[in-house]
């Protein structure tokens, strides 16, 4: 882990030379001589929407690293159970829990929302919507600074003795909340610590988010014009808002039964152990939607422009993701459908789960249509969003097998699961990620990808991580259970048979997190070695694109108007085929 | 400086008070989960009706009184506000500061006879909600009051006068918060 944390951190610090030499070339900003500041107020204090997207995405991606690196030890384990893992060592049964742990809870609280939520929203929303900066710069700054300690919180608690809270992402109470059965008394409480401080950031980021995009669009800018992928972050946002409250107390509940001993979910003291399960999944289910939808409104942006067709449907894209967002918020007991619950319950959050996937399936109806007829070019940016497309569709069509009361008491917490979300969650965190961060690459560093090199990384990652997700299907299928450190230990589980597909998964993965090393040297090479991009290399519409690449702080050099919607490719009557949201007709 | 992004407004809405809008917003779910969560155990432990009895209901209805003047000399803050006048918007800010001193001074004595009688946060599930919910509220009286305490003094010199609307617009919620609190835990025996 030190290895691969050291390499990212010593990639990072490339990462910021090559935007510093732009800087002094790009000063038409009218904040002109802002940009001027020390080390200290450019790259960690700094107040510009833009640099905190930097900070997000890059220590998303470093914390990324961290969970990938995870969970390339736990595969190890179950594939060879006992095998001493190069980098690592034999893990034991208590490094087993806290690994998967931390790895569920790292990539989706410190990879998922930085990247997608954090850095693209930060990155986009001033830029897209044609205004300087965000409304709160400095409370977007105290956001991150939030977020970094409490990834630093995090990474302290694998450290401390006791070791990493291994009480599984979910952190069922009564697991969780005595240390005489989770054995990690620190390590609990650092966790939960860590988890509150970062919904701490996302809510002072979220209200940043909301409030700038209601206010502050350029002039003649209608809620229409605005770009689908600000949509989502901004309905994302509120959708976080509106969910993790429930969460938040229950995360001062939990502290408090580790800590001082209260008793709210310990039957004995008139507490209940279903209610975390409760506050958890209130939050837990909205937040699959809230990394979602910013995932979708990247593959919006990007099919629209690589096939020079407008997006079919914009205000249905628009008006199933509102209808995503609110009915989100009546699912969340499918996760509890043995937990005890009421049957006729079970009945009515069978009903609204198998419901939700109908806008989502609109939503990916909605994109074939924006396809069909289009001329298509397939850049590496639009591989990534086609894969993400194909490969969502298997982890929704998996979820009505899950979502359906009766058939999940036999999936229940297999391998079917892990794999179902993992199908949601690889497309929506690693291949929208990539996705986003291809396509805006060149407005972010003022330089071109390599196409060859970013093509070696697509395949590379889209066929093993089938590769991994498609064994783990058919050994959920045969009764694999999830969260067990070595099946010897279980002859009743064991099934000596299927260790061929869990070897099989492990390798895809090792696979995988090989290809990773094309991409990380495309993307530190390109930033100095790209092909110069210029201001819209991919002649899109949006606001971003047309400022130079990297933008000056304070964005344009004049702040545009706006003048129609972000779709207008190859209108009629036009000789080009794209049509700037900011050129007057 | 701040950006040009803070000075529109699409919404005719200023951008100050959609902000606070969407942070009461988040603090309502914050609370509406805390106490869903105590409503569902009340209903399904008719003992916490007799627990509930140990509540002193007259400085909790003391407390009511206390926390909705304060909140009059909030209006009357913003009020002064309204008018320009940075010096009288100081002196309510500062009577409404004193309100939530009051409130915190009553409460601590409540809390401490509770806990001199053995009614600590680990008796039982009831006091267990007792404290918290009524501990995270006193946590946002205080923060409260922080806040005004330190825009006070720039409102003084008639200057950032919004913020009195702000800072009152926070300290309503906080306000009704209690509304709810009281009878949840006070009343309903």
């Amino acid at each position: 882990m030190s290895t691969s944390a050291g390499a990212a951190e010593h990639a990072h610090e490339h990462a910021q030379h090559p935007e510093h030499s732009h800087e002094g070339g790009h000063d038409a900003g009218h904040h002109e001589g802002h940009d001027h500041g020390s080390f200290w107020s450019t790259y960690v204090f700094s107040v510009d929407h833009k640099m905190i997207a930097k900070q997000y995405m890059f220590t998303g991606m470093l914390m990324g690293l961290i969970g990938g690196f995870f969970s390339y030890v736990f595969r190890m384990q179950l594939a060879y159970p006992g095998f001493h893992v190069p980098g690592f060592g034999v893990v034991s049964p208590g490094e087993y829990n806290a690994l998967i742990t931390n790895h569920g809870t790292i990539m989706i609280f410190w990879l998922a929302m930085p990247v997608l939520i954090a850095a693209f929203g930060n990155y986009l929303i001033p830029l897209m919507l044609g205004c300087d900066d965000m409304v709160f710069p400095r409370i977007n700054r105290l956001s991150y600074q939030i977020f970094l300690i409490s990834a630093l919180v995090l990474i302290a608690s694998w450290f401390v003795p006791g070791g990493g809270f291994g009480g599984a992402w979910t952190a069922y109470p009564p697991l969780s909340a005595k240390s005489q059965y989770n054995l990690t008394p620190l390590g609990s409480t650092m966790w939960v610590l860590a988890v509150g401080l970062e919904f701490v950031a996302f809510l002072l980021g979220g209200i940043n988010f909301v409030t700038t995009a209601m206010n502050s669009r350029a002039p003649g800018m209608k809620m229409f014009d605005i770009p689908m992928v600000v949509w989502m972050i901004v309905i994302a946002s509120i959708l976080f808002m509106g969910s993790v409250g429930p969460l938040v107390a229950g995360a001062v509940m939990l502290v408090f039964d580790q800590t001082i001993g209260t008793g709210f979910f310990d039957p004995v003291r008139g507490g209940d152990p279903i209610l975390w399960q409760h506050l958890f999944w209130f939050f837990g289910h909205p937040e699959v939607y809230v990394v979602l939808l910013p995932a979708v409104g990247i593959v919006a942006e990007i099919i629209t422009v690589f096939s020079r067709k407008k997006l079919f449907a914009y205000k249905t894209v628009l008006y199933t993701a509102l209808g995503t967002g609110v009915l989100s918020f009546f699912v969340w007991a499918h996760h509890q459908f043995v937990a005890g619950i009421d049957p006729r319950m079970a009945n009515v959050f069978t009903a609204t789960t198998v419901l939700i996937s109908i806008p989502i399936a609109e939503m990916m109806f909605v994109y074939v249509a924006t396809l069909y007829g289009g001329s298509i070019r397939l850049a590496t940016p639009m591989l990534w969003a086609l894969a993400f497309i194909g490969e969502f569709i298997i982890g929704g069509v998996t979820g009505i097998f899950l979502g359906s009361s009766g058939s999940d008491i036999y999936f229940h917490d297999t391998y079917f699961v892990l794999a179902h979300f993992h199908y949601t969650f690889v497309p929506i965190a690693v291949i929208a990620v990539f996705a986003g961060v291809t396509y805006w690459y060149p407005k972010m560093f003022g330089r071109m990808l390599n196409e060859t090199l970013g093509k070696i990384h697509f395949w590379g990652t889209v066929i093993p991580f089938n590769g991994i997700f498609i064994p783990l299907f058919i050994t959920g299928m045969g009764g694999d259970h999830r969260r067990i450190y070595n099946y010897n230990n279980f002859p009743d589980l064991a099934r000596p048979d299927l260790q061929h597909m869990r070897q099989f998964a492990t390798v895809s993965l090792l696979v995988l997190l090989a290809f990773q090393i094309p991409f990380f040297i495309n993307f530190f090479l390109s930033m100095k070695k790209g092909r110069l991009a210029g201001n819209n290399p991919w002649q899109a519409n949006t606001l971003e694109w047309q400022t130079v690449s990297p933008p000056p702080h304070g964005n344009f050099a004049e702040l545009p108007n706006c003048y129609r919607g972000p779709y207008e490719y190859s209108a009629p009557d036009r000789e080009s085929d794209y049509w700037p949201q900011n050129e007057p007709s | 400086m701040r950006p040009i992004a803070t000075t529109r407004s699409a919404t005719g809405i200023p951008t100050g008070r959609l902000a606070v809008w969407w942070v009461i917003a988040s603090e309502i779910v914050i609370f509406g989960g805390l106490l869903g969560s105590y409503i569902m155990h009340r209903i399904g432990h008719p003992e916490f009706g007799g627990y509930a009895a140990h509540t002193n209901t007259v400085a909790g209805a003391f407390n009511t009184f206390v926390l909705l003047t304060s909140s009059l000399s909030a209006v009357l803050a913003h009020k002064a506000a309204e008018a320009k006048d940075g010096p009288k918007a100081f002196k309510f800010l500062w009577l409404t500061f004193l309100g939530g001193l009051v409130f915190l001074t009553v409460k601590s004595f409540e809390w401490h006879h509770e806990i001199s009688e053995g009614f600590t946060i680990t008796r039982n599930a009831f006091w267990s909600f007792y404290y918290c919910a009524a501990g995270l509220h006193a946590c946002h009286i205080i923060g409260g009051m922080i806040i005004m305490a330190i825009i006070s003094f720039d409102v003084k010199q008639n200057k950032e006068l919004q913020r009195v609307e702000l800072i009152g617009l926070y300290w309503h919620f906080v306000d009704v918060v209690w509304i709810f609190l009281f009878p949840l835990l006070y009343i309903a025996k």
